[in-house]
Order: structure tokens, then C-alpha cells, then sequence
């Protein structure tokens, strides 16, 4: 009914109308970390999505029980092909499903692209700053491919905190970018083990190490934060304490996702 | 009531997890459209806002004062929606 309300003319121009579940198909994986998977999904009909938007995912039982969840998208669209990067949750009732069981060939319902506020436009100029928690990566990497495919100049830093080496997503193509020197900056803030020789011991990200790693508030830049909900807060307020704008520190938190 | 802890924030999320469920109510994106708490008066994208899902359906609460500012509720006939605590909301239309 409220649909009936917006003037049909106005939601064809949006592109958008009423969300709709759709059949993806799995179309390949990649391991990034030992407990966290990238799915290749093919879907008929996708609409295209603007990095840092986000997809409900529904399981359905043979009983007819049906839970979904929220994944970010982990980078541009290829043509119908999409990707989300999924962090297995040790307890959770989706996670484990996505990221040990589901094969190539099998269906799942998707439903998106949704979320206009997180999201950065490819035809954005100015600098950008990117603070990740753990698996807060994955929008934020969304961003930095969608920068590389339109050939984006803007100029970004990304910093990602996260437990350990060996909990990095996307680590090849992050160093690869990082030694390409094309405008993305990449550090990182290791909580608990830190790599061989690496110069300081693991802790929490805290002001200083976000002072050292961001953009300047002078630069205004747009700054993007994504984690835990006590990561988010916790950034959120460094940077606005530094001078930026709090318009312009957009947040996106996990909170208890249940996996 | 869902009455918030302060000391323990990881149990909401924020307003981006809204754009699934009010979507299916809207034919445009609403987590960017930014609203007017009636408790406090700070004005804010929706996005922002603080998300409790173990409450019944969905709560969002300001983040400034955390006042309810609006709940979604999946019912079996329908969807609930209540704006009690949003004094506006301004919804910027795509171009064209």
C-alpha cells in the first residue's frame, strides 16, 4: 500500500521500486582468510549497486524456517556477477552455511542492492579516508575497486585494523595496490600478533596511530568507518575530535550480527 | 521496553541495517533520507541511527538523546511502521 502511495513515475526513475528477492547462483569462491570466504554470485536481472551498498541474504529450510542476514558488497558488479565477502561467526545460524557448505551451482535468495547513505560515488574527486575494523574491510575495499575501475585520481588512504596477518582480507591485491603507488595508501594497526619484524607491538587502534595513518581535517576529506558497533564509536569520535566535520565521518556498525 | 546499555555497545547496530526492511515498504533508499528527532530536535541522516534487533521487529533510537525515533515490526499481515518519534523526515529524490 505504501507503495501505491509513491507516484509510479517517481519509482521508475529511482531504478528502484520495491525490493525483490531474486536466485542467485554461486558461481566460484576464494579463501581470504582461514574462516572467511568470497562468494562470486551470479544474478539474474542485477540492477548494478554503488560501492559500500550492502544484500540480504535468505536461507530457507526444507521445513520452511527462513532467516536472512546483511553482507556488504566487496566490489563492483561484473555484468550480472556480484561478490560479498562472508566472516564466519564460530555460533552462527547463516555464516557457517555461506562460507563452508555452499557450492558452485547452488542457489540463494538475494535481495538488493539496498543502503544509500555508506556509499561512495565513482565520480567523487576528493580525498578519501577508510578505516577498517576486522571484517569492516569489506565496503570500504568495495570502494577502493570501484575507485581503480573508474580510473578514480581521488585520493585515498586506507586504514585497516585488524587482529592479526593472517586475518587480512584481500592481502595480495591490498600490498599490490599499496606498492603500485596509483593514490592508495594502505596501513595497518595489528590488535593481538603483529608480523615478523614489524616495528611496534600489537594494540588497540588508538589516536595517535589514527593521526599518523589519515588525512588531515584541513584536507576535508570524506571519511568512511566500518567495524564492530565499540570500533565505530570509538573512531568516529577520534576523527571528529581531530576537526573533521562530523557530517562528513559516515559509519557503518556489525553490531551483534549473530552471524 | 528495550532500555539501552551504555557500557555494553555492541548491542545495536546503526541505521544502514534499515535499508533491507524499509525497502520493502519504499521505492527509495530512506537510510540516507535524514530525519528530526521529536525528543531532542537533533537532525540526522537515518543511517546514523542507533538499530536494537533483539527487540520485536527493529528499533532505532537518536543517537544523541536515544529516544525511539521510529520501530519496524514484521507482522503476520503486514508490515508496522512507527514514526512516533520523528518529528520529519527529508527524502532526497534521485535526479531526473
Amino acid at each position: 500500500m505504501a507503495r501505491a502511495a509513491v507516484p509510479g513515475r517517481l519509482a521508475e526513475q529511482a531504478g528502484a521500486g520495491r525490493l525483490i528477492w531474486r536466485v542467485a547462483t554461486l558461481a566460484a569462491t576464494r579463501q581470504e582468510t582461514p574462516t572467511a570466504r568470497t562468494l562470486l554470485l551470479d544474478v539474474p536481472g542485477w540492477p548494478g549497486h554503488l560501492a559500500g551498498q550492502h544484500v540480504d541474504v535468505r536461507l530457507t529450510a526444507d521445513d520452511g524456517y527462513s532467516t536472512q542476514r546483511s553482507y556488504s558488497l566487496a566490489g563492483p558488479a561484473a555484468g550480472e556477477r556480484i561478490e560479498l565477502t562472508v566472516q564466519q561467526v564460530a555460533d552462527g545460524e547463516v555464516s557457517p552455511y555461506l562460507t563452508q557448505d555452499l557450492a558452485p551451482g547452488d542457489p540463494v535468495e538475494i535481495r538488493g542492492p539496498v543502503g544509500g547513505w555508506f556509499t561512495w560515488p565513482p565520480t567523487g574527486t576528493g580525498p578519501v579516508q577508510l578505516v577498517a575494523g576486522g571484517s569492516g574491510i569489506v565496503p570500504l575495499m568495495a570502494m577502493v575497486r570501484a575507485r581503480q575501475l573508474a580510473v578514480s585520481t581521488a585520493p585515498f588512504r586506507l586504514l585497516y585494523s585488524v587482529r592479526s596477518p593472517d586475518q587480512v582480507y584481500y592481502a595480495s591485491e591490498l600490498t599490490s595496490l599499496a606498492d603500485r603507488h596509483v593514490g592508495v595508501e594502505v596501513s595497518y594497526a595489528y590488535t593481538r600478533a603483529v608480523p615478523a619484524r614489524w616495528p611496534a607491538r600489537p594494540r588497540r587502534l588508538d589516536a595517535a596511530a589514527i593521526a599518523a595513518a589519515s588525512w588531515p581535517a584541513e584536507l576535508a576529506p570524506a571519511c568512511y568507518v566500518c567495524g564492530p558497533t565499540a570500533f565505530v564509536e570509538t573512531v568516529a569520535d577520534i576523527l571528529v575530535s581531530f576537526g573533521h566535520d562530523p557530517s562528513r565521518v559516515k559509519t557503518e556498525r556489525f553490531g551483534p550480527t549473530g552471524g | 521496553m528495550d532500555h539501552p546499555h551504555p557500557d555494553d555497545d555492541d548491542r545495536y547496530s546503526d541505521g544502514n541495517a534499515l535499508a533491507g526492511p524499509l525497502g520493502e515498504i519504499f521505492a527509495v533508499d530512506i537510510t540516507a533520507a535524514i530525519g528530526r528527532c521529536v525528543s531532542c530536535g537533533q537532525t540526522g541522516p537515518v543511517a546514523e541511527l542507533r538499530v536494537y534487533a533483539r527487540a520485536p521487529g527493529l528499533v532505532a533510537r537518536c543517537p544523541s538523546c536515544l529516544q525511539v525515533v521510529l520501530r519496524v515490526v514484521q507482522a503476520p499481515d503486514g508490515m508496522w511502521l512507527d514514526l512516533t518519534g520523528a518529528a520529519s523526515l527529508r527524502i532526497v529524490l534521485p535526479a531526473g
